[in-house]
């Protein structure tokens, strides 16, 4: 067995474990094997990185479904992409299956957990690592259901399971762009295997603008939306914070929640022939991120802070990939998935320090009680902000400076955004670990740092943070570019354009950026550190502070108008429909057919001679049926 | 070949006219009676029409396949009356009469 199939089938190996032994793995074997198994496919992954010359590498597992001419195999791609995600994936997925040991100790569930993650695991590796879209779809749907599962995981809660349900029901929507996309690709390209296809699309002569080519796309970025969180369906992954904090991190901000951009970069042939969807990928992706930084600057609950940044960070990838920068967008997707995984497991190392307790009013001072926690969350908060040298300077900065050459208005909105990011991030920081302790007694003297197993996995995350920026240090400060270098030749038919920006134009774009996040994070510490500003209780909120608190009320909106009439119309079919026409028609035919034989059993009345008679009857006429023609003559 | 005339000199009609008398007979045997053994009878008595049809017709064709069907039928019916002969007994034995019009338990 070679080693590229090992990778997903590790952790495959730790879920029918842990899953099938739950109650009877003991805790900390639990722990140790599904670690293990997610260690054990890094260490695949890195001897496969090292050891990759440049060429894709196909490995067919089995032939799946045969039909007529399309042939769909379980096969996996390795290449440049497939390669950096599985790097993300299986090395912050180790990390924080790490982190769980500690953070869930004292969960009665704890196998249970660790199955769940891998199983995750599994199923994100398939994702990226097949070599076709169906491959790619079971992926897509598993993580789906490990989502559904692992939000849902406190399952004694009804508003968990609620969020889970949510979250499952909005990607489900698009889960079904997604295969209507891939119906279309069949029926276009005969295909689903991405060389195939790109090699269509290649040799089928599609000019820029072709319908069919925007049709695919757009459909494939609906599916997009709903897995990335962009709007409209982007309500979900704020609820979707219900589940354990490691989930969060894993899940919700560093590999799925990915999973779009993954799939718009590999099918970036198609994208960059379709300049429509381009244009409409780049500006959801604005609104997005416009849309749910302002959410996030007065949120009061430490995750669903996270949550709304990661929303709003997601939205700055689909920028990138909507104005051609895929490169980019990936560097983007990496240092996000360092920094934003770092801020969820801090946020989980202080909700388990507070006794649960996720309301950043009740916190403050933290930072003597937890140094390590602080001293990494305060490393992830400057790197999302895009204070150089650390990792989010670098690939916000890229992103930005394609976009301003893309769209100067689109520029503005982003920077825009990235200030309030830099805003709510330092208000999120200052609130929580400085001024005073704002929680109750109890909660201060049960203030601990978290064990090593919690903190050793920060402290990797923050090194990461801070320096994995230098992976693909731009050319201005001396760098080589080496990450867009590497992924180069997954564009090599999309025809992206190189043209370098200026290097002063960059550089202004650069300061301006830097000094926007900087004035926002000052403003942010004379609000919450000079004049200790504490947000106010819920009841207290009014005007336009209101609504922005409460979302914009888009889920109230959501729930007006969709939720509410397909309730009332089910109810409608429920009462009515059921009981006037499928009730009257199934009974009906049962009643007809038990009228109908209650005279029919009478001819069977046990008479031998009424038998004959109706034999030999029966005969006559069969015989004169059949010489009709020579009796008639 | 050539009808040897002994056997022309009764033409084929009247065998046909004669069989059909005969089975008629026994159909009407079948329909009307109630004696299990004289209903039995009847049903010979329309193998036999049949019979004597096929070795009509085998003659007149100068075939002698339909005399073989003669021979086949003739031991598929003993065999038959081997069978309904003993059921008849049977019948007999356990409500003391032959008469097929009390048979009539077997019904809805």
């Amino acid at each position: 067995m070679s080693l590229i199939t090992l990778i997903p089938l590790l952790p495959l190996l730790g879920f029918l474990i842990n899953g099938i032994g739950f109650r009877h793995v003991p805790k900390s074997l639990a722990g140790i094997i599904s670690t293990g198994a997610a260690l054990a496919s890094f260490a695949c992954v890195l001897s496969l990185f090292f050891g990759f010359d440049g060429k894709p590498q196909i490995v067919s597992v089995f032939d799946w479904i045969t039909v007529g001419k399309l042939n769909i195999s379980m096969s996996f791609l390795i290449d440049q992409l497939s390669l950096l995600m599985l790097l993300i994936i299986t090395g912050v997925g180790s990390l924080i299956h790490i982190y769980s040991i500690g953070y869930m100790s004292h969960d009665e569930g704890f196998g249970k957990f660790f199955a769940f993650l891998n199983l995750f695991l599994f199923f994100m590796l398939l994702l990226v690592m097949g070599s076709n879209y169906v491959v790619m779809f079971i992926g897509w749907e598993g993580v789906g259901l490990c989502s559904y599962l692992l939000i849902g995981f406190w399952n004694k809660n009804n508003n968990y399971g609620n969020a889970a349900r949510k979250a499952f029901i909005m990607n489900r929507i698009g889960d079904l762009g997604f295969l209507l996309g891939i119906f279309l690709i069949i029926t276009h390209f005969g295909s689903v295997e991405y060389a195939d296809v790109l090699e269509r699309v290649t040799d089928g002569g599609y000019a820029s603008g072709d319908k069919t080519l925007f049709y695919i796309t757009i459909l494939l970025f609906v599916g997009a939306m709903g897995k990335s969180a962009q709007i409209p369906l982007y309500t979900w992954l704020p609820d979707a914070m219900a589940g354990p904090t490691p989930v969060s991190a894993l899940i919700h901000a560093a590999t799925m929640v990915t999973a779009g951009i993954y799939m718009i970069i590999r099918s970036n042939f198609m994208y960059s022939l379709a300049p429509d969807t381009l244009h409409i990928v780049a500006w959801v992706g604005t609104a997005t991120a416009i849309l749910a930084a302002s959410i996030g600057l007065f949120q009061n609950d430490i995750k669903k802070v996270l949550a709304y940044s990661t929303v709003s960070q997601l939205g700055y990838m689909f920028m990138g990939l909507g104005v051609m920068a895929y490169s980019s967008s990936f560097f983007h997707v990496m240092t996000h998935a360092f920094f934003k995984a770092l801020l969820f497991l801090g946020a989980g190392s202080v909700i388990h320090a507070m006794s649960d307790e996720q309301d950043i009013r009740k916190m403050g001072g933290l930072r003597k009680a937890l140094p390590i926690t602080f001293i990494t969350f305060l490393i992830a908060t400057i790197a999302i902000s895009g204070i150089p040298p650390f990792a989010g300077f670098f690939s916000k900065d890229e992103i930005l400076a394609h976009v301003f050459e893309h769209d100067k208005v689109m520029w503005g909105f982003a920077v825009f955004g990235s200030m309030m990011t830099s805003f709510y991030m330092f208000r999120l920081l200052f609130l929580t670990f400085f001024g005073e302790f704002r929680g109750t007694h109890e909660q201060e003297h049960h203030l601990h740092e978290s064990p090593i197993t919690m903190t050793a996995p920060l402290m990797i995350l923050a090194v990461l943070s801070a320096a994995g920026g230098f992976f693909n240090l731009p050319h201005i400060f001396g760098g080589h570019a080496s990450l867009a270098e590497f992924m180069a030749p997954l564009f090599a038919h999309s025809n992206v354009e190189h043209a370098a920006v200026d290097e002063s134009l960059e550089k202004t774009l650069m300061i301006v950026s830097v000094i926007a996040a900087l004035v926002s994070a000052g403003l942010a510490y004379v609000i919450y550190v000079g004049k200790k500003t504490i947000p106010v209780a819920d009841e207290q909120v009014s005007g336009f502070q209101k609504v922005v608190y409460n979302k914009y009320y888009i889920d109230e909106l959501y729930d007006k108008v969709f939720v509410k009439p397909i309730t009332a119309l089910s109810n409608f079919f429920s009462s009515v429909f059921e009981f006037l026409v499928i009730d009257l028609i199934v009974e009906g035919i049962g009643k007809l057919v038990k009228a109908l034989s209650a005279e029919a059993r009478l001819l069977q009345n046990g008479t031998t001679g009424y038998y004959i008679f109706a034999m030999v009857l029966s005969i006559a006429i069969i015989i004169i049926y059949s010489l009709k023609s020579f009796i008639l003559g | 070949m050539q009808i040897p005339d002994i056997i022309r000199q009764i033409p084929l009609n009247y065998y046909i006219w004669f069989s059909t008398a005969l089975f008629c007979i026994g159909i009407i045997g079948v329909l009307t009676r109630r004696n299990a053994i004289i209903i039995f009878m009847s049903v010979e008595l329309m193998l036999n029409s049949v019979n004597l049809l096929l070795a009509a017709f085998s003659s007149y064709k100068s075939d002698p396949s339909g005399q073989i069907f003669v021979f086949f039928i003739m031991a598929v019916a003993a065999a038959e009356v081997a069978v309904g002969l003993a059921i008849i007994v049977m019948i007999y034995r356990n409500i003391q009469t032959i008469d097929v019009g009390l048979l009539n338990k077997l019904k809805w």
